[in-house]
């Protein structure tokens, strides 16, 4: 199938040549023939580019010096050795790009990124445009606010002001429970879960709608921790979070998926959840004190892609 | 890699329950023309007033108005949206801003605000323009009827002045009609942001912004087609603007 | 009223807003308006030429270009050229493109459309002796353009070029809208993760009034030592 004769050619210099293009050529062509999708471009380009976010704690977000760091950015890093092991390259650049919660699907689509690390809900809404790795985190939606704004529960919330992260599965919840339930809610999108924390911080709205996860490392990392509750009411059942990578690509999808069933099966992925959530953590040496919910760790013990929330209360 | 056309999801409904994503749509279009028309009737108002200040014998009037232009055009649209939204609330004493925070609709305030201030800066060199053009003769004429300085801007010179600066007018309308895209940024939920929202709920990226940019087309040429009426309508016959 | 402001985050911020997000600024306005006026120039000799055809589509572009925001043009060209890439260079995938590239791309064919207005108005303004007297002399419509019209009309433009210039630095503001750390994308990052609003939004102001003023300044200096010449 492969030539790797070389034409008549009498000069030793580019015999050698020839003889070095030609292996080129076939170890190019042996690969190139089995590589397609997200591997096939790591390969040709020796770059992967990772999509982080600026302020999901602790899962994906900017220490002091403004570099990513973070629980999903970790897995990542471990999907980024497998793949520099199964293409069996020296040196594989890592790229970081910044994405939000409403660019990252289109940077995702358009080749901007190869996978997006961080806080992103795994749904069968979202199956149909990208795929997800085995899922790192449950989570429910649920709103916090201020102790002294006394809301406790989603119909407290009745026509008042309250801010959400544009391009998140909550606002959509938001939205979709404000319609059903009659409630007036006036919606504030914010652009990063930052800055849908600060509007209840400076009194522009009463409550936050976040994962609660996010909404407890806000919380806590905040200037007056105790100021803040998280009700007990949720938008939704516990979901999961899982590592994003483009639609029908078996292949990288595979070595990603067993890079993260390792990881998780494993000791070391108990200490990188130890590490981020039970332990102290940049920039303000937080202890979150999160520890593993009985779910996750069934989820740990037999990792699973599957976007159903039923499911993993069922395992 | 390959993306999912799909042009009937204008028809699907939208997660907000108000309908359709086209009625997502024509919501932002008849925001925005909200935005644009309130933040219009302020910039004309400051606007005249600030570029008739400029004209006047008066220095001090003349140095007012130098700085309230230099301040406006100097600044970034979005930096001054920021500094009315989260700036001031910041600044006056603590119920004042707390008022304004929890103001309904603070967005559309402040975008109309926000940007007619910013608009009426470009007005105000309009006007500036338009008063200079003028001849000389029309002033030294009118005061030589006896009439005063506000007499003489309100029934000589402004009327004509208008009637010259209404072409660049027209684009400074147009040009606010855009600017309303800028109020995303501090929550107005206006065409532009109504489409980034149909493109989140529903990843027809390319379907959602393409829908936006033939709705900002259609308000172009309506507004050009409806000022062109308007230039017809007062232009006063023989002088340079009646033709 | 100023009473529990916190200064100094601006001070510990500084490297990191002057270093990224003022660098990437100022690169974006200068290499956009490099880029700008020449495409913008191409546009309005398309426009001036006698081809019906290309006069048209010149003119449906600056047309098209100047109906729209430019914040819908920003997200337009952020999630599109990556596919225009694809589709240029004939590859299997889209082209990787980054923000600063999509920025450059987005902002000098923006910018275009207004810059190849005002070369219009400036190659109008040339009396039409001009190219007449360089047909005499047996000049090529190209030599024509690059020797005798584009230089004259250039210079006569210059001030007004230079405003737009400022224009665009203003509105590089706008990449915000995609969290792209410009100058007021990296204040208003640290703006956030401090809580610090009022000090870096102030702060930020007035770097961009400083800038702009200072620019006006020189463009309104420059237009009063051409005049002159003239």
């Amino acid at each position: 199938m492969f030539n790797c004769s070389i034409g008549e050619n009498s000069m030793k210099r580019l015999r050698m040549t020839g003889l070095a293009l030609a292996a080129a050529f076939c170890a190019a062509q042996a690969d190139a023939e089995e590589l397609s999708g997200t591997l096939r471009k790591i390969r040709e380009t020796g770059v992967i580019n990772i999509g982080y976010r600026d302020s999901s704690i602790p899962f994906s977000y900017l220490d002091d010096n403004q570099k990513p760091i973070g629980f999903a950015i970790d897995i990542c890093l471990k999907i980024v050795d497998a793949v520099k092991k199964e293409l069996k390259l020296d040196k594989l650049t890592v790229e970081f790009n910044p994405v939000t919660s409403s660019t990252r699907i289109p940077l995702l689509a358009n080749g901007t990124i190869d996978l997006e690390c961080g806080s992103t809900t795994n749904n069968p809404d979202r199956l149909k445009q990208v795929a997800f790795t085995n899922t790192h985190f449950l989570t429910a939606t649920r709103f916090i606010s201020k102790k002294s704004s006394k809301l406790n529960s989603i119909e407290d919330l009745k026509g008042k002001s309250v801010a959400s992260t544009s391009g998140t599965t909550n606002i959509r919840q938001l939205t979709e429970a404000n319609a059903a339930r009659n409630l007036g809610i006036n919606i504030i999108p914010a652009k990063e879960h930052a800055e849908s924390f600060l509007m209840v911080e400076t009194d522009r709205a009463v409550a936050a709608v976040l994962d609660d996860i996010l909404l407890a490392s806000f919380a806590a990392g905040s200037k007056d921790p105790d100021a803040y509750v998280i009700s007990t009411d949720a938008f939704s059942k516990p979901e999961p979070y899982g590592i994003m990578l483009r639609k029908d690509d078996p292949t990288f999808k595979k070595v990603a998926d067993d890079a993260t069933l390792a990881l998780y099966q494993s000791a070391e992925g108990q200490k990188l959840y130890d590490k981020w959530f039970m332990q102290k953590i940049p920039p303000k040496g937080l202890n979150l004190n999160v520890p593993i919910g009985a779910e996750l760790k069934k989820a740990f013990a037999k990792p699973t892609d599957s976007p159903d929330p039923d499911f993993y209360k069922s395992m | 890699m390959n993306y999912h056309w799909n042009w009937r999801v204008f028809f699907e409904p939208a997660p907000s329950g108000s309908g359709t994503y086209l009625d997502m749509l024509l919501s932002g279009l008849v925001l925005t023309i909200e935005t644009a028309l309130c933040a219009w009737i302020i910039a004309l108002v400051f606007g005249a007033v600030i570029g008739v200040l400029r004209t006047l014998p008066s220095k001090s009037a003349g140095l007012i108005g130098f700085a309230y232009v230099e301040f406006f055009r100097n600044m970034p649209l979005l930096v001054q949206l920021f500094l009315w939204y989260f700036v001031l609330p910041e600044l006056l004493p603590r119920t004042w801003g707390l008022w304004l925070k929890q103001l309904p609709h603070a967005p559309f305030y402040t975008a109309a605000i926000g940007i007619g201030l910013f608009m009426s800066a470009r007005v105000a060199e309009q006007t500036r323009a338009g008063i200079s053009s003028l001849p000389r003769g029309q002033k030294l004429a009118a005061t030589a009827l006896g009439l005063t300085t506000a007499q003489t801007y309100r029934y000589v010179l402004l009327p004509m002045a208008f009637r010259i600066i209404l072409p660049p007018l027209t684009s400074e309308f147009l040009s606010t009609i855009k600017n309303t895209s800028v109020a995303l940024t501090i929550g107005l939920i206006e065409l532009t942001a109504e489409a980034r929202a149909m493109q989140e709920f529903s990843f027809q990226v390319f379907e959602a912004f393409t829908a936006a940019t033939v709705l900002y087309l259609l308000i172009n040429i309506v507004v050009v087609i409806v000022m062109r009426f308007v230039e017809r309508g007062v232009a006063v016959p023989g002088y340079i603007t009646g033709k | 009223m100023f009473a529990n402001f916190d200064f100094d985050v601006i001070r510990r911020s500084l490297t990191y807003l002057f270093f990224d997000g003022m660098t990437f600024t100022l690169t974006l306005t200068s290499l956009a308006t490099f880029g700008g006026i020449i495409f913008g120039t191409l546009l309005a000799m398309m426009r001036l030429s006698g081809f019906w055809l290309l006069s048209r589509i010149a003119g449906l572009y600056v047309d098209l270009m100047r109906s729209l925001p430019l914040v819908l043009v920003i997200f337009w060209f952020y999630f599109l050229v990556p596919y225009i890439g694809q589709w240029l260079t004939g590859a299997s995938r889209p082209i990787r493109v980054g923000a600063f590239a999509s920025s450059l791309v987005t902002f000098t064919l923006f910018e275009a459309a207004y810059f190849s207005e005002i070369m219009r108005a400036g190659i109008q303004s040339i009396s039409r002796g001009q190219p007449a007297a360089a047909q005499a002399l047996g000049l090529t419509y190209g030599q024509t353009m690059r020797y005798v019209v584009l230089p004259q009309a250039f210079r006569n433009m210059l001030p007004v070029l230079l405003t737009q210039t400022i224009v665009l630095f203003q509105d590089t503001s706008l990449v915000y809208v995609l969290s792209i750390p410009d100058f007021l994308g990296a204040a208003s990052k640290v703006a956030q993760r401090d809580g610090r609003l009022v000090e870096m939004y102030l702060f930020a102001a007035l770097v961009y009034f400083a800038i702009s003023c200072v620019a006006s300044f020189g463009v309104r200096r420059l237009q009063a030592r051409l005049a002159f010449v003239r």
